[in-house]
């Protein structure tokens, strides 16, 4: 019931063009990310499918039936802001309430239900608080608590985890992902972060330039980026790519190695460099190696392995993980 | 910043300031107490005597007293009202994106800008003349017998003229607030469904409270005061039709000469002010503290 559908949907501001026409299938109950980085149009999207901002260009299907000019109240989508958009005057009861209040239930009803979404999201002892006094973490359910009184067909989230600190984000990650589970509703997620992305999407879809780049599971954009900037933003620390006559031994422009991929010995190698910086995390090691007649390359090591700042190391990439690409970036 | 060496300087260097804005004030309030407790007429110099309360039982016992309250009430209630509700009105206007609303802006701000001894002569001579009045020449064009304004509706004239001497202060206050409103709150009450009305009503007023009640303390402060617009329009005529507490304090001492009687007045309008200040801080003020 909650299956999204974009036909060479465009937008355009003036002269500059934003999204340029794509097509989309978002099927009912998927968990979607709309992922690049920023000034990819992937906002933009999400208040198309919203319809807080008009389309230029193309159709906008929701359960099949075209909402490309029905307004937002109408489209029965719910939305969190990064901002939250809390009404600062009313208390965590009336927020909630409002979306219940506005489309005119009954006053048991909407008690019934905040309390159904108090309890969901560990809100009951706030009701009766207002925004101003609650954490950054509480605030952001509150906002959910919202959108789910409305049992919406779609939730749309913009970027609703980037006001939080690191801790509260992966917190808050994993009740997002607990709350699609429960609910199995569709969920679009619109995010600059590829970590979130990678952890909470049943699909992701990379944008770049307004744009779509690539769409695809998780470990599928892993495995195969279908280009450069795909390989480039998917995973972390960032992929190597080296191009020239290394790239040119395996016929591609430029060939990419993830960190994670690189194995390292003290005394033989493919490639042989010298140690820049070590970062150790406990668990891993991320090498930053300046290679003889390559440049940099990262590598992503054992959190024990004995290495200085300095020492001469010698580099391997494994078998079958090297991506190679031509000329326009695309993978081969 | 806070170390104790700072806080000494900073006292010695605050204190010319001080002492000169109490003295400021302190010395026309005792001196205004001191001639109210006087018999002292302009007509009779070297006569004053002590009288006690004495001016105080003639000014409030004058009959126009009574009438001046009145129409002081009137005239702040009804400025304020048509400020606040126009106001409001013109600030949602020019918060829209129009052709020409920089032009506009600047031409709502503009009687803001004007005298108010102008202005009340602009608005009495060339807009609510009964023979050469714009209104008057209206009001003919269809037919209608001209309304000649300070004869038949006196106060209400008064009010027109003063609202819209304070409109801009009140639309330019509200503006500014409107547009430091979220953009997303009302994205997300639109998501949730709520129209233009109930926008408005639920999202809008609620945040424009406090700027409504900055508005409404500062008007009064200053409506309280209202004198040129009634010097050169009415007189406070006909009769006391348009007489306030100020124009009474006025008439008193320049009119009567009576600087005994009017100091008394002076007193009991700076009372009256703080009625009002205290009432209002009371009803609308805990809007401030947020």
């Amino acid at each position: 019931m909650g299956s999204i559908r974009l036909e060479n949907v465009s937008k355009s501001f003036g002269e500059a063009q934003v999204i340029s026409a794509l097509d989309l299938d978002i099927e009912d109950g998927a968990f979607v990310v709309f992922v690049g980085p920023s000034g990819c149009g992937k906002s933009t999207l999400l208040r198309l499918i919203a319809g807080l901002e008009d389309v230029s260009g193309g159709r906008i299907l929701i359960d099949g039936k075209d909402v490309t000019t029905t307004p937002p109240a109408r489209r029965r989508l719910a939305m969190v802001f990064q901002s939250y958009a809390l009404y600062p005057h009313m208390s965590v009861r009336g927020n909630i309430a409002f979306p219940l209040k506005m489309a005119g239930a009954g006053r048991e009803e909407i008690e019934r239900k905040v309390k159904d979404a108090a309890r969901i999201l560990n809100l009951e002892e706030y009701l009766d608080r207002k925004p101003r006094q609650l954490s950054g973490g509480q605030r952001q359910r509150v906002a959910i608590g919202r959108a789910i009184v409305r049992e919406p067909t779609a939730f749309l989230f913009d970027e609703p985890l980037s006001n939080l600190d690191a801790a509260l984000r992966v917190a808050m990650r994993l009740e997002i992902t607990q709350l699609h589970q429960k609910l199995k509703r569709t969920m679009i997620y619109v995010t600059h972060d590829q970590v979130e992305a990678m952890t909470m999407a049943d699909k992701i879809v990379v944008l770049n330039g307004g744009r779509i780049e690539q769409v695809g599971s998780p470990l599928e954009l892993y495995r195969n980026p279908r280009n450069l900037f795909v390989a480039g933003f998917i995973g972390s620390p960032r992929m190597n790519f080296i191009d020239g006559a290394e790239a040119k031994k395996l016929g591609a422009a430029t060939i990419g190695i993830r960190p994670e991929h690189l194995r390292l010995s003290a005394t033989e190698g493919l490639w042989k460099g010298r140690v820049d910086v070590a970062e150790h995390l406990g668990s891993d090691t991320f090498l930053h190696i300046e290679m003889d007649g390559i440049g940099p390359l990262t590598a992503r090591i054992g959190g024990e392995f004995p290495v200085r700042v300095g020492d001469t190391v010698h580099v391997t990439p494994e078998d079958g993980k090297i991506h190679r690409f031509d000329e326009k970036g695309l993978a081969l | 910043m806070a170390t104790l060496h700072t806080r000494a300087s900073a006292r010695l260097m605050m204190t010319p300031a001080v002492v000169l804005l109490l003295a400021w004030m302190i010395v026309p309030l005792g001196m205004t107490l001191y001639f109210s407790l006087l018999r002292y007429n302009l007509l009779m110099p070297g006569m004053e005597e002590w009288t006690g309360l004495d001016n105080y039982t003639y000014f409030l016992t004058d009959p126009a007293f009574t009438a001046a309250l009145v129409n002081t009430l009137l005239l702040v209630g009804g400025v304020l009202l048509i400020t606040v509700v126009g106001g409001l009105l013109l600030a949602l206007m020019l918060d829209q994106p129009f052709w020409g609303s920089g032009l506009v802006r600047l031409l709502v701000i503009a009687p803001f800008f004007v005298m108010p001894t102008v202005s009340a002569l602009v608005w009495k001579n060339m807009l609510m003349h009964p023979v050469n009045g714009l209104f008057a020449w209206l009001a003919r064009l269809f037919g209608l017998r001209p309304v000649d304004w300070f004869a038949d509706l006196p106060l209400f004239s008064i009010i027109l003229i003063v609202a819209w001497q304070w409109l801009p202060f009140a639309t330019l206050i509200l503006l500014t607030a409107l547009q430091s409103l979220d953009e997303e709150q009302k994205e997300a009450a639109e998501m949730d469904g709520a129209g233009a009305a109930s926008r408005f009503i639920y999202i809008v007023l609620p945040h424009l409270a406090r700027a409504i009640t900055v508005v409404i303390l500062i008007e009064t402060i200053f409506l309280l005061s209202v004198f040129a617009e009634i010097l050169v329009t009415t007189n406070g005529g006909p009769g006391v039709q348009t007489t306030t507490i100020t124009y009474l304090v006025y008439m008193q001492a320049l009119l009567q000469f009576d600087v005994g009687g009017a100091s008394a007045g002076g007193i009991i309008a700076v009372i009256l002010a703080n009625i009002v200040a205290i009432f209002l801080i009371r009803l609308i003020g805990r809007n401030l503290d947020r």
